[in-house]
């Protein structure tokens, strides 16, 4: 019975800790609040408003009818017009503009003649009828832009005559399951929970540990009968705690400012929660235990954080990456979390199928706390 | 508690060749020590002579390199899990945590000792009368001054009523009167059975001790009771009365007989080798101008042992 009461003797000194600390207190509440509002709004991946240019050799009512049609895609706003496509250059150069759009002078030539208005449709090689319309110059190195601008090489151009244009059918059907409209919020709010997660959990008891040696608690601590995995389990209880007030947080916010639903069972999400929050808990920690000083313990929290957010799924699909960069975010709780958390909120996956991800996170946390009481000797030498 | 004894004698603490290397430096070499029960020892040194070191392994907390250390009749370094309930430990730093308050830094050190309940009310509440903390109770451990702190460590440490206490310079943040009072605090502890192992750099308070070891760079120099220590001293002290005392300490100084001089004031303090057999006049023969200048012989105080014995390391 004796080590439940030394467990919650560390549980109750780290509680009244963190309560004396306002700041730190105030940053469980304002992390979550203000990151989910800036990312929420912010990261979007479908690219609109980009700021383009215009040089108009052709100066006729047809070229101004092709610019508005441009515009009313939204995809790109006019801001500036030049009178050479040198000039033009040299305002992409600058970033004055995204792209220039240049209409050549025989515009209306190009059009009657070009495939898609279909007036004919002759065979590609006719050098006459093959030439485009219009030409785009872009700033090839974002990738985002440049393909939202390439998504323009094929639009319609049907209000501009009064004939309906000569459409290819696709050659397949497309479904889009879960989030037909396409938000990018949809995705990205349960992948912030996975983040935020990463970053308060694993701060607040990296630090935990190492605090205690700085000022000097620790000789007290390891004088008493306390022993190491009692310490831990002391240290880690009060903040999953508060890593569940932080996720619920940052999911009813998702669902009544952006909609974002959450469609699978409600315990399925705490459960993966709770597991994700150990484990990340767990691997500060072991942070702690390693780290000389709070400074330490900082730097190695960043250097667990950002692959966390860049490899864990969250910004760019695991698939997508290379081999080696897999095997580092399989490593990472955040990735099983990622994919746990988006399955059952998103797409009401039963969890027990998911049982990789699942024996993973419970694997790493076991692991971790062992790793931790191990390596927290209550020994000076 | 079980413990070793020694001819007799109730020992709670017995090492026998302790010694500790960090790495080339040789912290301690080749410690013996026997401290009796109920008794209040000192270890006495200049700093860094290896006075923490030897208690961090008395308690436990550094394994030493080699030689056995026995402490209430566990072996250390394996019984040290054992050993914690029995003994008590005030840190050289002060190692309670600052934000929080009196009571519930003792209230946490109650818990994690498994005292709960009724039980750690009253004893918290007894503690708070014992060591005038009570109007203190609900102030946060990091804005008291140094002699608060040191009666909130000090409760802590006892809180469980150890056999025996370790305190490592104890007195080394505190004004005077707090240390008087200290030192009251560790009679009444010592009266009711508690052993107590304290480490000073204070000549006056090294002679409040029932023992003592004097330490200089991880060596154990003397062993004894003070009394003992003054009257088995290898010298004679002689105080000269002078109204020129720099020119004739630097005079005293070249004579291969005398240990040391010490001005205090107007008075030149002079320790000379015991085997000198008249003192006095050997020391007036040494002096070449002999004017005006007055010999008396005085007792030794801890001090002149202190000097006697740590001499040679320094040179």
């Amino acid at each position: 019975m004796n080590f439940v009461y030394r467990i919650q003797a560390i549980f109750y000194k780290e509680l009244m800790q963190l309560k004396r600390d306002r700041m730190t207190f105030g940053m469980v509440v304002m992390i979550p609040l203000i990151q989910l509002l800036l990312f929420g709004f912010a990261i979007n991946t479908n690219v609109r408003h980009i700021p383009v240019g215009l040089v108009d050799q052709s100066q006729t009512a047809l070229s101004r009818i092709l610019v508005q049609t441009v515009s009313a895609t939204q995809v790109v706003t006019f801001t500036h017009q030049y009178a050479s496509v040198e000039e033009a250059q040299n305002a992409i150069s600058k970033q004055d503009v995204r792209a220039v759009f240049i209409i050549p002078a025989d515009v209306s030539q190009r059009l009657v003649r070009h495939g898609s208005v279909g007036f004919a449709t002759p065979p590609a090689t006719d050098q006459e009828t093959s030439r485009p319309i219009a030409q785009w110059l872009t700033d090839g190195s974002d990738t985002m832009i440049a393909a939202s601008i390439k998504g323009l090489r094929n639009m319609p151009l049907a209000e501009l005559i009064s004939k309906s244009a000569n459409r290819n059918t696709p050659t397949f059907e497309v479904t889009l399951l879960y989030n037909p409209e396409q938000r990018t919020v949809v995705n990205i709010v349960p992948g912030l929970v996975a983040v935020i997660l990463t970053m308060t959990m694993i701060m607040f008891t990296s630090a935990a540990i190492v605090r205690e040696r700085e000022q000097g608690n620790l000789e007290l601590l390891i004088n008493t009968p306390l022993k190491s995995i009692e310490l831990m389990l002391g240290k880690i209880i009060p903040y999953i705690f508060i890593g569940l007030i932080q996720v619920t947080l940052i999911l009813s916010l998702g669902y009544f400012i952006f909609h974002v639903p959450i469609n699978g069972s409600m315990l399925a999400l705490a459960g993966i929660t709770l597991l994700f929050i150990s484990s990340s808990l767990v691997l500060g920690l072991v942070i702690s235990t390693i780290a000389k000083n709070q400074l330490q313990s900082m730097q190695m929290t960043v250097f667990v954080l950002l692959p966390s957010i860049l490899l864990s799924g969250f910004m760019f699909p695991y698939e997508g990456m290379p081999r080696v960069a897999q095997i580092i975010a399989e490593a990472l709780p955040a990735t099983h979390f990622m994919r746990l958390i988006r399955g059952v909120a998103l797409r009401d996956v039963e969890v027990l199928t998911m049982t990789f991800d699942l024996y993973w996170l419970a694997g790493f946390t076991l692991f971790g706390l062992l790793l931790a009481a191990l390596r927290f000797k209550k020994r000076l030498d | 508690m079980s413990s070793s004894s020694v001819d007799g004698k109730d020992l709670v603490i017995k090492a026998r060749g302790m010694g500790k290397n960090f790495g080339a430096l040789k912290a301690i070499q080749h410690l013996d020590l026997d401290i009796e029960r109920g008794k209040i020892y000192g270890f006495l040194g200049p700093n860094g002579c290896g006075k923490t070191t030897s208690i961090r392994m008395l308690t436990g907390l550094l394994t030493p390199t080699y030689g056995e250390v026995d402490v209430l009749g566990l072996k250390l370094p394996q019984q040290a899990n054992q050993l914690r309930y029995h003994i008590g430990y005030m840190t050289q730093i002060f190692s309670m945590y600052r934000d929080l308050t009196v009571r519930e830094n003792l209230s946490f050190i109650a818990k994690v000792y498994g005292i709960h309940g009724t039980t750690q009310k009253q004893r918290i509440e007894e503690l708070l009368d014992i060591y005038n903390l009570s109007r203190l109770a609900d102030q946060f451990a990091g804005s008291m001054s140094g002699g608060q702190r040191q009666r909130l460590a000090l409760a802590a440490a006892v809180l469980h009523k150890p056999d025996l206490l370790f305190l490592d310079e104890p007195t080394s943040a505190v004004d005077p009167e707090s240390r008087r009072d200290f030192w009251e605090q560790l009679f009444d502890l010592s009266e009711s059975g508690t052993s107590i192992l304290v480490s000073t750099h204070y000549m006056d308070e090294a002679e409040r001790c029932h023992g003592l070891a004097i330490l200089e760079a991880g060596i154990k120099r003397a062993d004894g009771t003070p009394e003992a220590l003054m009257a088995g001293m290898n010298a004679n002290v002689i105080e000269v009365q002078s109204d020129r005392i720099r020119q004739l300490k630097e005079q005293l100084l070249q004579t291969p007989s005398v240990i040391s001089a010490a001005q205090l004031g107007t008075r030149l303090r002079v320790l000379i080798e015991k085997d000198v057999s008249q003192p006095k006049e050997h020391l007036l023969s040494c002096l070449s101008n002999q004017e005006a200048e007055s010999l008396t012989m005085v007792r030794p105080s801890l001090e002149d042992v202190f000097v006697t014995c740590t001499g040679e390391g320094r040179q």
